[in-house]
């Protein structure tokens, strides 16, 4: 789906239209961002009214402004879907887009991860995608629980909320519910997604709710100082486990697939093409998206993911998904995976062993079933680790049906009487 | 039925239902009474506990309800356990509880007898299914003896039906339903006996059964049939040589209904979305007895209103506070346990200064505690129940149409001081049901919200900057220009960003706390209800104002000097509430906990209270409230 599908998709949804109507054609109109107007290779947008304001100022208004909250998202291109900036620009006479840098997208805070974090790359590209997108940086919401990776919204110029341990799925559950309109990322790390937080991630990823929910997984507590996390392997010797971890460590994609994930991806912090990559296709998925990236935490897990990140070794360890391609992995591509009835083998290419024979991976399969399987491939059983996009396939989303209901039960009863409601059922008169 | 000196032999025949003909018995007129229906879990007693009531308000009484019951859905048939019960007082004056003792009892079976029998007035009218007294029905309640044989029910008037024959024969010619189902009409005979002991009419009952079973006509007709036969029975047998009846109350002029408190909640929170224009977000997880607001909520999506039932009780405050950020009118509601899992987002809420409700319908705790029963024992949890210093304005509901405008005040106070507001109500009154005038949406006032245009001056916006409330500006995703981040660590004033600095989280704090404080200067003074000064206050909140508000004018009535105050406003309390204690002698605080106000008030007035307090799962009787102030005034 182009940028620009997308963009009039997203429009008719948040306008709580049919699929049937045909696309708005209001202007595309975007606040000229101070800092850009300075620079000045832009030309200057127009401010246009924020959904949650029905226009210039919102004193003496109650009844207009708030309605507008929820109901009337600006016109145009208000929205939190990317749209390509030059086929919504034809539409839009008047007005150009401002093109955004990386740097527009940078809040005035000191960033404060260790030097040498991986998150520092995730924020860089995160800040490189995202003006590729073409959503104003007013339509963007970035929402962390606790945790060092957690610490990303601040160092965004965008809306954000820095919630509490592990609820950032739910934050997000309640805004995207009450704002389709908006592009909701969710940040969250190993612990905080999958531990305190793992009851709220099954069921925002279950909900398919729109939102783009990125997981910095570098296996062990942080922000704590070093205890092991679901993510830790077993035997692995921290504070608090100074005997080697006994617990299970959980496997993120596989989580997520289970909770029936529309879209399930892994990128690493030091890929840094994969992963912008990785990133852009999370944003455009319309669903929860839900993205691994494998990030050193180079204090207290260092080179954790040295077998998937290092240039030597990485086309070794890693393999990287691509839809309708066979599964070929290895310095050379002379390696790749095929099935042994139900059970993944790595081959040897050559001396009569074809590609022909190589799983050929499907991310659109509607049986999860082989990206389940793509996700147990492990290194420590000799398997390359698939990297890229696992799943991406289409299904109702959460916040679209709520409005859906919305929007069917006012056609229904005809947009709610509250005089009619106080006075339905059985009354008397006292004169 | 001596209770009501007032009671006097009326040769007017009472109005009755078209298709039934006038009562030709005689008529005693009363000005009120209290009848409770004791069943099983299953008997239906909830249901037509609730026709009665409604019955009774629509023929002009006023009218306040107690319905009890177990915390089982269907607790084993038979067993004390499993008893079920709706009490109602019906008046043609003003009323304010339920009653404390019963004019008439309908008991379904032994063990509704036993546990309800104690609450009978002596020559009380007692209704017993006689049918249900054989042995293996005594067996299942652990009754040795019968106690219609063993000098239980000596004392009252007993009036023995055989209700399963007499159901059975009444609906026996309604084609197509089971025996069992011919049974479960059992409810509807005994309401149709009622009907005719205190001269209701039975078309409001008829309606319902129509409507609520107008895809089962069979079972609607053999409902129909059930009253219907139940009301001439009380008409046919000799058991009973005259009626009752209860003149329609004096109300004020205007339209009325009968609301629940919960029902008054739920609606109370779509009309202050629409008086503030907002979209309505409630974000709940199913609890007794707070799920009917949300359940209430999601049939009311034709007003925009937003239901998410989430994962869990954090997550639905959570997803509300993400609603709020968004611009929502938010709203989260629960009970104590889960307000107790809700504590460390509050305090997130609280920090971010974000308007939302937090709505707690008290049950009986701790811990788990007792589910379906009323209790007020976590005021000091509202006060307190969170990491740090984090006060939150806390404003109580004291009946069941008193919800619906709680909600609208709490709603105004939230978004006016830019702070999420608790909201309690209890089990007594969320369940308990009391006629409401209804309001005209034209006459109710607007709720004044404002959010801060787009900006593109190139200033930076400045989240924490306050205006004379000390409120911030409410400033949406999606408007250009003012971009910012909020979140749980210390902020500094003004800019919003992490600050650790020692003098700014000392700022902060002072700032959180004159902002709640200064809600007094926005909230009615303390209204005294008697005289302005005298020997004894009785100070109450939430869901007591009607034990007390009863006791208190029968106390007058009988020459006592007894002034009350009832507090909807507990955090901040109103601004004269010091002078007003300081005007009384003495100062009673009646609550259904341990003395959780009074501590407050003790510890804020440096005043000694004395507490009336109980925890017994139950609302205070008038005569508990009565007792005590004459005990202090005397």
């Amino acid at each position: 789906m182009s940028y620009s599908r997308l963009e009039s998709w997203w429009r008719r949804v948040a306008l709580g239209q049919q699929e049937t109507e045909a696309d708005g054609d209001a202007p595309v109109a975007l606040a000229e961002p101070p800092d850009t107007a300075a620079r000045g290779p832009a030309p200057v947008a127009l401010a246009e009214p924020p959904p949650g304001n029905g226009g210039g100022a919102a004193a003496g208004h109650p009844g207009r402004d708030g309605a507008a909250a929820l109901a009337e998202p600006p016109p145009g291109n208000g929205g939190g879907r990317p749209v390509e900036a030059d086929v919504a620009a034809e539409a839009a006479a008047p007005v150009k887009l401002p093109v955004l840098k990386a740097a527009d997208f940078a809040s005035d805070q000191d960033v404060r991860w260790c030097p040498g974090c991986g998150d520092y790359a995730i924020l860089a590209q995160m800040k490189k995608m995202l003006p590729s997108l073409g959503v104003p940086r007013e339509n963007i919401v970035f929402i962390s629980g606790i945790g060092c990776s957690s610490r990303f919204p601040y160092y965004m110029n965008t809306y954000g909320i820095h919630s509490i341990h592990g609820r950032a799925p739910a934050f997000a559950t309640g805004l995207k519910a009450a704002r389709p309109d908006l592009m909701v990322w969710v940040i969250t790390g190993d612990g905080d997604g999958l531990s305190i937080g793992g009851n709220h991630l099954m069921h925002a990823i279950r909900r398919n709710l729109d939102v783009n929910i990125v997981l910095f997984n570098n296996r062990i507590y942080g922000l704590t100082k070093g205890q092991y996390s679901p993510t830790s392997p077993l035997g692995k010797k921290t504070k608090t486990s100074p005997m080697g971890a006994i617990d299970n460590p959980l496997h993120p994609l596989s989580i997520a697939i289970g909770c029936e994930a529309t879209f399930v991806a892994r990128s690493i912090d030091t890929h840094i093409k994969h992963l912008e990559k990785v990133l852009r296709r999370a944003a455009e998925h319309r669903g929860t998206a839900f993205v691994e990236v494998y990030q050193n935490c180079n204090v207290f897990n260092d080179n954790a993911w040295q077998y998937a990140s290092d240039r030597r070794t990485k086309s070794e360890h890693t393999i990287e998904l691509e839809h309708g391609a066979p599964l070929v992995f290895g310095h050379d591509r002379q390696k790749g995976i095929r099935l042994n009835g139900l059970e993944p083998e790595v081959v040897a290419l050559g001396n009569g062993t074809t590609e022909a024979g190589l799983l050929v991976h499907d991310e659109k399969a509607s049986e999860p079933s082989l990206a389940y399987l793509l996700s147990r491939l492990r290194h420590e059983d000799g398997f390359p680790e698939p990297i890229g996009v696992f799943r991406a396939i289409d299904a109702p989303r959460y916040e679209e049906e709520l409005a859906a209901q919305v929007a069917s039960a006012r056609a229904r009863s005809g947009g709610g009487d509250l005089n009619a409601l106080f006075n339905s059922g059985e009354t008397w008169t006292v004169s | 039925m001596t209770r009501e000196s007032t009671a006097a032999v009326s040769t007017e025949a009472p109005p009755v239902s078209p298709g039934l003909p006038a009562s030709t018995k005689e008529t005693i007129r009363l000005d009120g009474a209290t009848v409770r229906l004791a069943g099983d879990s299953g008997d239906g007693m909830q249901v037509v506990g609730g026709q009665f009531t409604n019955t009774s308000a629509l023929h002009g009484n006023d009218v306040a309800t107690f319905p009890d019951f177990p915390a089982e859905i269907r607790a084993p048939r038979g067993t004390l356990a499993g008893v079920s019960g709706y009490q109602v007082q019906f008046a043609s004056r003003d009323i304010f509880t339920p009653g404390d003792t019963l004019q008439a009892l309908v008991a379904m079976n032994p063990a509704a007898l036993v546990t309800n029998v104690g609450d009978l007035e002596k020559g009380g009218i007692l209704i017993v299914n006689d049918e249900s007294f054989k042995a293996k029905d005594l067996k299942l309640a652990r009754l040795e003896t019968n106690p219609l044989e063993d000098g239980t029910v000596d004392d009252y008037r007993v009036i023995k039906v055989r209700l399963d024959t007499l159901n059975r024969e009444a609906v026996r010619e309604v084609e197509g339903l089971s025996s069992k189902l011919q049974d479960r009409c059992k409810n509807f005979f005994a309401l149709g006996l009622i009907y005719w002991l205190f001269g209701r009419g039975i078309e409001p009952t008829l309606r319902f059964v129509r409507e609520k079973f107008g895809n089962k006509p069979e079972v609607a007709a053999a409902n129909e049939k059930a009253l219907r036969a139940g009301w001439y029975y009380g008409e046919t047998t000799e058991a009973f040589d005259h009626s009752y009846q209860v003149e329609p109350a004096r109300l004020a002029p205007g339209t009325y209904r009968n609301v629940i408190g919960n029902q008054a909640l739920a609606w109370g929170l779509v009309t202050a979305a629409k008086l503030s224009g907002k979209e309505l977000y409630i974000g709940s997880y199913p609890i007794t007895p707070a799920s009917p607001v949300l359940e209430e909520l999601s049939a009311l999506k034709h007003f925009g209103v937003r239901t998410v039932q989430a994962e869990d009780e954090i997550a639905a405050i959570c997803s509300a506070i993400g609603a709020a950020f968004g611009g929502a009118m938010a709203v989260t509601s629960s009970s104590g346990p889960g307000i107790a899992l809700k504590g460390e987002a509050m305090g997130l809420g609280m920090i971010l200064e974000l308007p939302m409700l937090v709505i707690n319908i008290q049950r009986g705790g701790p811990s788990t505690g007792l589910p379906t029963k009323t209790e007020q024992s976590d005021l000091l949890q509202a006060m307190f129940g969170r990491n740090g210093e984090s006060p939150l304005p806390i404003i109580a509901a004291r009946s069941p149409s008193d919800c619906f405008e709680v909600a609208l005040e709490a709603w105004r106070i939230a978004t006016r001081f830019m702070t999420p507001v608790i909201l309690l109500s209890d089990g007594y009154i969320a369940n308990g049901s009391e006629p409401w005038e209804i309001p005209n949406m034209d006459d109710l006032p607007r709720i004044s919200v404002e959010h801060p245009a787009p900006q593109a001056n190139g200033k930076p916006f400045l989240p924490y900057e306050r205006n004379e409330r000390l409120a911030r500006p409410w400033a949406l995703p999606g408007t250009p220009g003012m971009m910012h981040r909020v979140g749980g660590l210390e902020k500094e004033d003004v800019t919003g960003n992490v600050s650790y600095d020692p003098e700014n989280h000392q700022h902060m704090t002072n700032v959180r706390a004159e902002r709640v404080a200064r809600i007094a200067d926005d909230i009615p003074l303390q209204a005294v209800d008697g005289p302005p000064r005298g020997k004894l206050l009785v100070l109450s909140w939430g869901g007591t104002f009607g034990a007390c508000t009863s006791a208190v004018e029968e106390c007058r009535a009988g020459g006592l000097s007894v002034a009350h105050a009832h507090l909807r406003y507990l955090n901040p309390f109103p601004a004269n509430l010091g002078e007003v204690l300081a005007a009384y002698d003495r100062i009673l605080v009646p609550e259904l906990n341990t003395g959780q106000l009074r501590m407050l008030v003790q510890s804020r007035f440096l005043r000694e209270c004395v507490g009336l307090n109980k925890v017994k799962g139950k609302p205070f009787t008038v005569s508990d409230v009565v007792f005590k102030t004459r005990e202090l005034v005397a």
